[in-house]
């Protein structure tokens, strides 16, 4: 666990991510630029017509939103059981870009679903567990900016973000129970042409790295306001 | 007495008398279970198809209603640093507010529902399984919500944030208990759906004492 503690250090992690939020934001203006290129001169699909472009940005927000909760679930656990700040920190500025990755997934879903399944909103399965998603990660945030002491505040929002992790699967669970009509999974089990496969992963890329890129760039932000803060405390004294 | 039961009891009590937060909750359940006929029509079909899910809503806001006040009343006048010092952990001091809580709303609005049910058409069938599963499922309800209640205890206007903190981890039990209503309509045997409600309940229960706890110790400054 020690290189963990090394970048739990603010001063440590801003040294690093001086150097790799560059790198990060190159690669995911990258992955983007090839990602969508591929994206759009793909054959249309023999269903889908030319609306499978929608694939290549309606999957890949679904997979952000889902991996910036776990990214928060395990920030939050760092948080509780070794209580160093910089995991605080982290599990709060990862919380906006997750919720808006869900609502872009919600949002390009529902567009898409007009064309293909004639409707804007299904009460499917999928889409009702990222609604719910999207209100977890409301309720996230509603209690860090509720709760005035900073360290109190943190670890609350720590505990609701692990009781949301243990529930999700439960959720889906109950979700998939209750109604299914959205297509299931097609990655790992193949059934997905090449052609589609690869502009898809690409995408898949640009997404998370764009995710980390933004989510250094923030924590730098909050650890700049937090020196700022104390060195306008201290000439005022 | 046990310190347990004395805690259970003196907050049983406190929900009977004080602003009588059970009888409040008993009368929002029933307030929602009119109001629903005259939103959606008099249609003793369509009420009977939608009553379960209605009648399962209204119990999960009913049940919120009164959750706000599970730690924040004893937070505010001190009491909670005294019950906190008492040999009782702060695990059993949880699970006995949550027992409290349910007795005095989720286990009185399973006693109401068959009668709300009457007003829904529901057939006796139907109404059986809507009782069982509110017997089921309501104790999940206090038991999640009072991790809830534990981490808002702070906060003057916590009563605005709870529900949006719990109702999405409230889903499952909603979705299972109206579900095995649904099921029993349709002619269909319901015990999955109540077991799997059973399932979540039991696990709530389990585990949600050391959530609230965890939250309360770190409310009161530990």
């Amino acid at each position: 666990m020690n290189w963990l503690f090394r970048y739990a250090n603010p001063h440590n992690f801003m040294r690093l991510s001086n150097v790799l939020l560059p790198i990060a934001a190159v690669a995911t203006a990258l992955c983007l630029a090839v990602g969508l290129y591929l994206g759009f001169t793909v054959p249309p699909d023999y269903q889908q017509g030319s609306t499978v472009l929608l694939l290549f940005i309606h999957v890949p927000a679904d997979v952000a939103a889902e991996a910036a909760y776990g990214a928060i679930a395990v920030c939050s656990l760092l948080s509780l059981v070794w209580r160093h700040p910089l995991s605080d920190i982290a599990g709060r500025a990862a919380a906006p870009f997750g919720a808006v990755f869900t609502a872009l997934g919600l949002i390009t879903g529902a567009l898409w679903g007009k064309p293909m399944w004639g409707t804007y909103w299904v009460w499917d399965a999928r889409l009702t567990s990222f609604l719910l998603l999207l209100f977890l990660y409301f309720g996230y945030m509603a209690l860090w900016n509720a709760i005035e002491d900073e360290s109190r505040a943190g670890r609350a929002a720590a505990i609701l973000a692990l009781v949301g992790a243990v529930n999700i699967p439960i959720i889906k669970f109950s979700v998939n129970w209750w109604s299914t009509l959205h297509q299931g999974e097609s990655i790992a089990s193949g059934k997905i042409a090449p052609v589609y496969l690869w502009p898809l992963l690409i995408m898949m890329l640009g997404y998370m790295l764009l995710f980390v890129s933004l989510w250094m760039l923030r924590i730098r932000t909050v650890i700049l306001e937090r020196r700022a803060r104390t060195l306008m405390q201290g000439s005022a004294a | 007495m046990s310190p347990f039961l004395t805690l259970l009891m003196r907050d049983i009590k406190l929900a009977a008398r004080s602003g009588g937060s059970a009888f409040l909750a008993l009368s929002f359940f029933a307030l929602v279970a009119t109001l629903v006929p005259l939103g959606v029509g008099a249609d003793l079909r369509l009420l009977a198809r939608v009553g379960g899910g209605v009648l399962w809503v209204g119990a999960v806001l009913a049940a919120l209603l009164s959750l706000d006040r599970l730690f924040q009343g004893d937070f505010e006048d001190g009491s909670l640093d005294l019950i906190a010092l008492s040999p009782l952990p702060l695990e059993l001091t949880a699970l006995a507010k949550m027992l409290a809580h349910w007795l005095s709303t989720g286990a009185a609005l399973t006693l109401l529902s068959p009668l709300l049910a009457l007003l829904f058409n529901l057939p006796p069938a139907a109404t059986l399984t809507l009782f069982l599963s509110l017997l089921l499922g309501t104790p999940a309800v206090s038991a999640v919500g009072a991790i809830g209640a534990s981490l808002t205890l702070s906060l003057k206007r916590g009563g605005l944030i709870l529900p949006l903190i719990i109702l999405p981890l409230l889903s499952p039990v909603v979705i299972f208990g109206a579900g095995a209503v649904s099921l029993t309509l349709d002619r269909l045997a319901p015990g999955g759906a109540l077991g799997l409600l059973a399932a979540f309940s039991a696990g709530a229960v389990l585990l949600s004492p050391f959530a609230a706890a965890a939250s309360v110790r770190l409310n009161l400054g530990g």
